[in-house]
Order: structure tokens, then sequence, then C-alpha cells
């Protein structure tokens, strides 16, 4: 898990690229902007914004367990593994919630 | 031990300084900007969210909206300190020669401001009317 924070760290680090890229293209005007959403909807675009999005969630929630180690806290083995799992059902929890959304209201 | 010239006592000198000659300042600020960010980040997927299958107009209103604006901007700057603290670590965890290293941790700064300055100037460059 703590391997799996450092993977969704770099990928998200790399991702600000793309995040910086639409946010230029927005402010560039209607073509630029255009080109931007046709790349981000197309089936490469959506596989790297779903597992951007998964990124996010997964480092957020994983994150959410360094705060309770940072208290002193939480670093008992059945505790440890309880926080991994929750980690994990949470974050996919929460990238399904954000694609529903999204696939229901576009 | 080497001889003391100076005001300060050898303890005065080094107090405060870990091996990365910063103390525990990379350390908390990794952790406020991560406090930061789970705000900053669900405020960020709802307008992002909210932006989708949106045309042009609709898009330009929702993120020069003063109160978007200045959210989009706090969550770029934190996450941008954010991830120049998380990638050093890594580069220092992984990396072992020191002028390699150097290069990386230097490069990785660049990186991060680059990146932020890019989304700051489209951030306000939408805010000030495009």
């Amino acid at each position: 898990m703590s391997v799996a924070h450092r993977v969704t760290g770099t990928g998200l680090y790399l991702g600000t690229v793309l995040i910086a890229a639409w946010l230029v293209a927005a402010a560039s005007g209607p073509a630029a902007f255009d080109t931007a959403q046709w790349i981000a909807g197309s089936i490469l675009g959506r596989l790297v914004l779903f597992l951007y999005s998964f990124s996010l969630m997964h480092h957020m929630v994983g994150g959410l367990r360094h705060f309770v180690w940072d208290m002193g806290k939480g670093y008992e083995p059945q505790t440890r593994m309880a926080m991994a799992k929750f980690t994990l059902v949470i974050s996919v929890a929460l990238t399904i919630l954000i694609w529903v959304v999204v696939l229901a209201t576009r | 031990m080497q001889s003391n010239s100076s005001m300060r006592t050898p303890l005065g000198r080094v107090r405060g300084l870990g091996s990365a000659k910063s103390g525990t300042g990379h350390f908390w600020l990794q952790r406020v900007t991560a406090v930061a960010n789970v705000v900053l980040t669900v405020i960020f997927v709802f307008i992002v969210v909210a932006l989708v299958g949106k045309p042009y107009p609709a898009a330009i209103a929702l993120l020069s909206h003063p109160l978007v604006a200045i959210l989009m901007l706090l969550f770029i700057l934190s996450a941008c300190i954010h991830m120049r603290l998380g990638m050093q670590v890594i580069i220092e965890d992984y990396v072992h020669e020191e002028g390699m290293k150097i290069l990386a941790v230097m490069a990785n700064t660049f990186f991060a401001i680059a990146v932020g300055a890019a989304s700051v100037y489209a951030v306000l460059k939408l805010s000030f009317g495009g």
C-alpha cells in the first residue's frame, strides 16, 4: 500500500501536465478547447481520465491513513490491514460514484 | 572535531538541521498541503464533473466564476507544493548518486513550478476575460 501511494502519487504528478494543458487550451479559445475536449472524450482519453480519477481517490483515501499514523495511532497489524482494505474499498467506491455521475449528466 | 572560530556554538549551528538541511519543514509542509488537498481535491472533482459535456461558453463561464477560479488556484498551489515534496522524497529514496540526485531534485522543482505557472496563468486569463 505504501508502494501504491507512491505509484498513484507519481501518476498524479505526471497527470498534472494534462490538467495544465487542458486549462491552457480553455484559456486559448474555442478551437483549442474543443480539441482538448475531443482528446479527453476519446477512448484513450477516457482511460487516462479513469486511471487519473482512481489514482486521485486512492491517494486521497490512502493519505488519510497517514494522518492516523501521524497521530501515533493505527500501527497494530489488524488495524493496518483494516485501513488498507478501507483504502481500496472506499477509493473504488468513490471512483465508481464519480463515473456514474459523469455518465448520468453528460 | 573542527575548531570553532564562530561565535555560534556547534550545537547552535546544527540545531534544527536534519540530513536534508531543513529540519522538519519538509515533513510539516507535506502534511499541511495534504490536509488542504483533501478538501480542495473534492472541490476540484466537483468542478470537473460539472464541466463534463458543457459547450465552450458555459465551461468558460463556470471556470471564470470568482469562487471557482479562486478554489482552482488554491488547488493548483497546494497540489504543486505537495507533489514537489512527495517526488523529492521518492528521488532521495531511489537516486543515490549525489550529482544525479541534485539534478533530479532540481528538475523536480522546475517541473512543479512550470506546471503550476501554466495552470495559474490559464485560470487567471480566463478569469480576467480571456
